[in-house]
């Protein structure tokens, strides 16, 4: 049984997307000052590239952070919807946080998940998740009952529109293509913390 | 008692009562980290859990002003504070030896660059009586990992120096955005012992 580069077993039928293209998506979409963490590495820079809000957070480090970081916010600003963009392989790091955030039910909680079965930045390495691990198949057992591949595009728009609802938690995996970033973030950790923490209006 | 010496001898030796704005009262440590932390608003606790730290992290589910859950993982456990914190809550982090020293690249690459005043306590094992040879290695590395990181760290033996210790870091911690670690030693706390 061979798989593509753009792996993503458990959506073999799912279409082949770009992550760019599909975080505009998301941000265009966002109209409640919802928070964004971006994941390490790609996740954030296509972020950044769509325009810098501040309530998008940019990590650039601590690589599997990314949904803990999303479920603290959430945990402290419950009126606020939080959305966490993670990569596969930062997933696969730190898979013990999606059985957290079914314990603990965040409604205010949604966890986009690009899976390219690579570890694009460094080499393009490939995860587990092109050939093996399905990775919304994990997410149920670990208790997110709310999570589903994005068949195309148009099913991606439904699935965050209606995540978006406080719902949640939910997460919405999407096959992505091996396209690199389109820009990358200036990497000023202390001012990307303060400019978030004034976009949440923690500060003043 | 040498504990109640010990603090007659601080008492009498303050000259100024405003220093001592946490609760001072006689008791468990346990009862000090918590009542410390609540006049502090640090209300959200994530732990690993250890068995040292078992009576505290009852109380801290006990009480409603807490959110406490377990975690995963340490780093887990820092991000979920980490994130907390950027939102407006503050947090602290239980852990034990072990587990801080899954901790150091969370600490370099998130809390320290980005000047979150994350609150850590691990519970000490490998010194004072020690039976686990890998609980005593992982020990001798704490220390040098905090003072490489230039993190403010305190190993408190003494229940009469805990909330002294305790309030003063946890607003310096605030003030200067940084965070703290607090070894509680098991002079304090009494430790793990090896069960004959």
């Amino acid at each position: 049984m061979s798989h593509s580069q753009t792996g993503a077993v458990g959506a073999h039928n799912a279409k082949v997307m770009n992550r760019f293209d599909l975080t505009k998506r998301v941000v265009d979409k966002l109209k409640r000052e919802e928070a964004v963490i971006g994941g390490i590495g790609n996740a954030n820079f296509d972020l950044w590239a769509c325009g810098q809000r501040p309530q998008n957070f940019y990590m650039l480090g601590s690589m599997g952070l990314t949904i803990p970081i999303a479920l603290g916010v959430a945990i402290a600003q419950p009126k606020r919807h939080v959305i966490a963009l993670e990569g596969d392989g930062s997933l696969l790091m730190q898979l013990g946080c999606l059985a957290t955030v079914a314990m603990l039910r965040p409604a205010n909680l949604t966890i986009v998940l690009w899976d390219n079965g690579l570890y694009q930045i460094t080499g393009s390495q490939t995860t587990a998740s092109a050939t093996t691990a399905d990775l919304v198949a994990i997410a149920r057992g670990a208790g997110i009952a709310d999570a589903a591949w994005a068949a195309d595009e148009d099913d991606f728009d439904r699935l965050v529109a209606a995540a978006l609802k406080d719902g949640g938690p939910s997460l919405i995996a999407a096959r992505i293509d091996g396209k690199p970033a389109v820009a990358t973030t200036d990497r000023d950790p202390v001012q990307i913390r303060e400019r978030f923490m004034h976009g949440l209006g923690v500060k003043g | 008692m040498i504990r109640e010496t010990a603090l007659n001898l601080v008492d009498s030796s303050m000259t100024d009562n405003q220093t001592r704005a946490a609760p001072q009262k006689e008791g468990a440590w346990h009862e000090t980290v918590l009542a410390t932390l609540k006049s502090n608003n640090v209300k959200l606790i994530t732990y690993v859990p250890d068995k040292v730290l078992t009576p505290l992290i009852k109380a801290l589910h006990a009480d409603d002003f807490f959110t406490t859950f377990a975690t995963t993982r340490e780093e887990e456990a820092l991000g979920i504070v980490a994130g907390a914190w950027m939102g407006g809550m503050r947090g602290a982090v239980l852990v034990q030896t072990s587990g801080f020293a899954t901790l150091p690249n969370a600490l370099a690459s998130l809390a320290v660059p980005c000047q979150i005043p994350a609150l850590l306590f691990v519970s000490e094992r490998g010194t004072l009586g020690e039976f686990n040879l890998g609980q005593a290695m992982v020990c001798k590395t704490m220390r040098p990992v905090l003072d490489a990181l230039g993190l403010e760290n305190h190993t408190i033996t003494r229940q009469d120096e805990l909330a002294f210790i305790l309030d003063r870091s946890i607003k310096q911690a605030v003030a200067t955005q940084a965070p703290v670690a607090f070894i509680l030693s098991p002079l304090l706390t009494g430790g793990k012992v090896f069960a004959q």
